[in-house]
């Protein structure tokens, strides 16, 4: 019994407003699962907007069930393979966690905090889904979500956001290495795009990937789905600091500046590259700018905060090209923007962290290489460990129960093959103008 | 009596109406179309991507008139529509060999 | 305080969440299908760049300690770039940035469909400079000299003067420089997506606690009076929040109702948005009798005013001076009659005094705020230009600005229809 969250049982009382916080932040973070399926739901075709948005429902379903029943374990209970990942049976679903206790820092109930890093593995499962878009037995990705729960995102949790306290020993990475990462640059963005880029090679592309255009098909969506994002980062990002206090204070600001710079700054190079700034691009800046300032955010300044999320915007907004260059159908930009905006913002605390905001100097502000050092040795061991075990993963349950629909089944929609359903009947939404063809209920009374 | 059909830029579909009331025609048929013509096949990038695009937005009217009012009514579309540039659209006529008015079952000239 | 600073993060996110993704919804679903996604842009890259400048100079011009003018604003530089601001005084910082966000955003709906989407991004950062950030410190920053709030004593809760009305000034303004939507009048340029509208206040209405209860601003010294105040002021901003807006909306289709024959869901979304608009000065001034009585009014004329653009034969496209212009005055000047907390208005025995500050309180707001938009909106006009030309406009500004447009259902049931193809202007060159 010595998470760092059990280690001070003695401690009686609960900080109400940390708590009534991090409860708003979890919150806030599930509602990014929503967000997410809108945003991705938005940018595939309108013959398969339902079945992405049900990937991302049933990461959320699925992965909230396994993180309670084992996950939480495995990525917060005390380390047993030399750092690889925690005891799966210390807090075997949520065993011991439920009577009056509270953190080490002041008083927050561990359930809260077990959710609320439960739904970090939601959202990480969830885009996934982008990458392998409009050709995925939903049957299969929900096998895969609980599979790949415990074997690739419980054990990289522990890694980096599992501390040592006391007793309680925790991951290699946050612990013996001492790579910085606020809230999840390496255990949500890298391993997400990691993932979701083996998948993709494991699945192939769409059929008529790089030949026909493949649009958005309601870009609404996109920017509705990008604000709710933006809103629930706020939980992510300025929750992590698990109190609220100025170190949530500077997140939050953080946060909100790199949103802004990302967004410009993808805009910008739409504008020279393509001519025109695009509300797609807006909305992928805001998400590139967001992830990339994800682990730096309790390390720097708001202006350096502008800094990351520019760069973000900038790389990435040329990265999503790379996959009609190299033919890998990362459908949604997953590896474009996760992958490389994570690494992006990983690498950059090497260079802007500053000790006036977290711990640590960086090459800018005079503290050498050696940061750099650690986190890119964070960066690459996520990537390999991610790309490998989630592509092992999908390799296995391709070749068993299989992994994509038919030929048939993919051009005619997987909305309709998989799940029975059409997101939209807006012939009759339109009322005296069209033929009523499925106003049934006129025939009866009134003529 | 004579169907013409005139596929026109959209942004000239609202000058082309008012100049058809104006002369007196009391009904059309109107709606939204793609299509292209001789100048087919130019490349736009959007996210990244090079894509070709093919079909380009147009509105499609249709009028039945009596013979006698062809050459007016197509002057008036062909007049109103005109940028000078290339896309401006196309008009034709055909003959129809007769029109029933649903209402009172009137037949040809009466029901137009 | 941990409480406050739990609920002053959540504020913040809330108010952010009005502009992102709510405004952008509420505008977007209002406006046409060819220029939804113009209109959507123009609240997010307000808070891209509303949000940069706030940093670099808006702070400091607001809320900065050396006073410039008897009171009209502070020195930019003085926190240029958050110079020698504490840490702890961030989220207060970030609180109010996202109200300066809003309020340009606010903007955009009056100009629908026909700006250059260039001369908006440079509209921005100059238009907070000018106009925002001055009536913020003339109402919000609340020194003796300030000018609203300081000199004339007037009553502004959460910003009936320097988010409603400036915004509101500033969208008719603009609306007279920059002219007419190609048709207006003749067309009906009816909303092209009522969900997204509804979707959208509903998201404002949630947005809108943060935005008024979370602008409590404490008197006492000391923490147990604070927190006194805190429990106390929070419930009743929160209340009247509420129940103004639920007064609005039926008070909005009350109007409709009798003048219009029916009662709309556009009406019911705006009739949100009016109540909430005229709570916004008076949440902490009135008491639940006041709250209704300004959201019940506000409801009926908005819904009245909001006719009267074709009247003047101003197009105020999606009714940002009907709504925000004439709810904010309606709630300013209300305070005057039915405030009953620090202060007591006419009808609770104070008198005119209060009427008096809250008028001079709404003049000093449209003076400041037409002058400076007037001088922005022509030197754009002279420069770069505002307009779009008429074909695009007309074509759709979603493709001429931005090369997309915002729906591709066609392929629903199938494979890839001939609309998926569809998208190029400079196809039309066949």
């Amino acid at each position: 019994m010595s998470s760092p969250l059990l280690t001070t049982l003695a401690v009686a009382e609960h900080n109400t407003g940390d708590t009534a916080w991090l409860l708003a932040s979890a919150a806030l973070v599930m509602l990014m699962a929503p967000g997410l399926a809108l945003f991705y739901g938005g940018m595939v075709r309108s013959k398969s907007v339902l079945n992405m948005i049900m990937m991302v429902f049933g990461a959320l379903a699925v992965v909230s069930i396994v993180w309670v029943l084992v996950g939480y374990s495995i990525a917060f209970g005390d380390d047993v393979v030399g750092g690889l990942f925690g005891d799966p049976f210390q807090y075997l679903g949520f065993k011991g966690m439920l009577e009056d206790v509270v953190s080490s820092e002041g008083g927050l109930p561990v359930t809260a905090f077990a959710i609320f890093q439960g739904l970090f593995a939601v959202i990480t499962c969830g885009l996934v889904a982008g990458a392998i878009a409009d050709r995925t037995r939903f049957g299969t990705w929900l096998v895969f979500a609980a599979i790949w729960t415990i074997l690739v995102y419980a054990p990289i949790a522990h890694w980096i956001f599992d501390f040592s306290a006391g007793e309680h020993v925790g991951g290699w990475m946050a612990n013996k290495l001492g790579a910085l990462d606020f809230a999840g640059g390496t255990a949500v963005e890298i391993t997400s795009g990691a993932s979701g880029l083996a998948v993709a090679l494991v699945l192939g592309t769409r059929i008529g990937f790089g030949r026909e255009p493949m649009k958005p098909h309601n870009l609404t969506l996109v920017m509705l789905g990008a604000g709710l994002l933006w809103f629930g980062w706020f939980g992510f990002n300025a929750g992590s600091a698990l109190s609220a206090g100025n170190t949530a204070a500077i997140v939050f600001v953080n946060t909100l500046m790199a949103g802004c710079t990302g967004c410009l700054a993808w805009l910008l190079v739409e504008r020279i590259r393509d001519g025109h700034a695009t509300s797609f691009g807006a909305a992928s800046g805001v998400v590139a700018g967001l992830v990339a300032i994800t682990p730096a955010c309790g390390f720097v300044t708001p202006l350096g905060a502008m800094v990351v999320g520019a760069a973000a915007g900038l790389v990435c907004a040329v990265a999503i090209g790379w996959k009609y260059k190299f033919g890998y159908d990362d459908s949604l930009d997953v590896v474009g923007v996760h992958l490389v905006g994570g690494l992006v913002g990983t690498l950059l605390i090497g260079l802007l962290a500053t000790a006036k905001v977290g711990s640590v100097d960086g090459l800018l502000y005079g503290g050498g290489l050696d940061q750099l050092g650690k986190q890119l040795v964070a960066c690459l061991a996520t990537f390999a460990y991610a790309f490998v075990v989630s592509g092992l993963l999908a390799l296995a349950l391709d070749r068993t129960i299989g992994f994509r629909v038919d030929e048939e089944h993919e051009l005619s929609g997987v909305d309709l093959v998989i799940h029975a359903e059409t997101a939209y009947d807006l012939h009759a939404a339109t009322g005296g103008a069209r033929p009523h063809l499925g106003g049934g209920g006129h025939l009866g009374g009134s003529s | 009596m004579k169907l013409v059909t005139a596929v026109i830029k959209p942004h000239k579909w609202e000058e082309v109406r008012e100049a058809l009331e104006t002369f007196g025609v009391t009904g059309m048929t109107v709606s939204e179309v793609s299509g292209y013509g001789r100048q087919k096949g130019h490349t736009e990038v959007y996210r990244g991507a090079e894509y070709d695009i093919a079909l380009v937005p147009k509105i499609r009217i249709e009028i039945v008139i009596d013979d006698g009012d062809v050459d007016d009514v197509v002057g008036i579309v062909v007049k109103a529509a005109q940028t000078g540039r290339i896309g401006d659209g196309k008009v034709w006529v055909s003959s129809i060999d007769s029109v029933i008015r649903v209402r009172t079952g009137d037949r040809d000239e009466a029901a137009i | 305080m941990d409480g406050y600073y739990a609920w002053m993060l959540i504020a913040t996110a809330l108010v952010l969440m009005m502009t992102v993704p709510a405004l952008a919804l509420f505008y977007g679903g209002m406006s046409r299908s060819k220029s939804v996604l113009n209109m959507m842009m123009m609240s997010y890259v307000s808070a891209a760049i509303v949000g940069i400048v706030y940093v670099l100079w808006g702070w400091s011009m607001s809320w900065g300690s050396k006073e410039v003018l008897g009171g009209a604003f502070t020195n930019p530089f003085e926190f240029f770039g958050l110079k020698d601001v504490g840490h702890e005084t961030y989220i207060t910082m970030a609180f109010q940035m996202t109200f300066a966000i809003i309020t340009a955003a606010l903007i955009s709906g009056a100009i629908a469909d026909r700006v250059k989407f260039s001369a908006w991004v440079i509209f921005l950062p100059l238009w907070v400079t000018l106009s925002y950030f001055p009536l913020s410190h003339m109402v919000f920053s609340c020194t003796e000299d300030s000018w609203i709030c300081g000199r004339q004593g007037a009553q502004d809760y959460a910003g009936g003067t320097a988010v409603h009305i400036n915004a509101g000034i500033a969208a008719l303004v603009l609306v007279l420089i920059i002219g007419k939507r190609v048709g207006f009048g003749k067309q009906p340029m009816k909303p092209h997506n009522l969900t997204l509208t509804m979707l959208g206040a509903g998201l404002l209405w949630m947005g809108w606690y943060g935005f008024n209860v979370g602008s409590i601003v404490f008197a006492g010294a000391t923490d147990e009076e604070r927190t006194a105040q805190f429990m106390t002021e929070t419930g009743l901003t929160f209340v009247n929040t509420t129940l103004a807006t639920m007064a609005a909306i039926l008070g909005w289709l009350l109007v409709e109702r009798i003048l219009h024959g029916k009662a709309t869901s556009l009406g019911a979304a705006s009739g949100i948005v009016a109540g909430l608009v005229a709570i916004t000065p008076a949440a902490g001034a009135v008491d639940v009798g006041g709250a209704i009585a300004i959201g019940a009014v506000a409801g009926a004329v908005c819904a009245w005013a909001v006719g009267l653009k074709y009247k003047f034969g101003l197009d105020d496209s999606l009714d940002v001076v009907g709504v925000h212009l004439v709810g904010g005055i309606i709630g300013t000047l209300m305070i005057g009659l039915f405030s009953s907390q620090a202060v007591d208005g006419l009808f609770y025995g104070g008198g005119l005094d209060s009427l008096w500050a809250q008028t001079k309180g709404v003049l000093i707001a449209i003076a400041w705020s037409g002058v400076a938009t007037a001088i922005l909106g022509y030197a754009i006009k002279f420069t770069i230009g505002w307009r779009i030309s008429e074909e695009d406009e007309v074509d759709g500004i979603d493709f001429a600005e931005h090369g997309e447009s915002a729906y591709d259902l066609a392929s629903s049931s199938g494979g890839v229809s001939p609309s998926a193809l569809t998208a190029s202007k400079e196809g039309a060159h066949a």
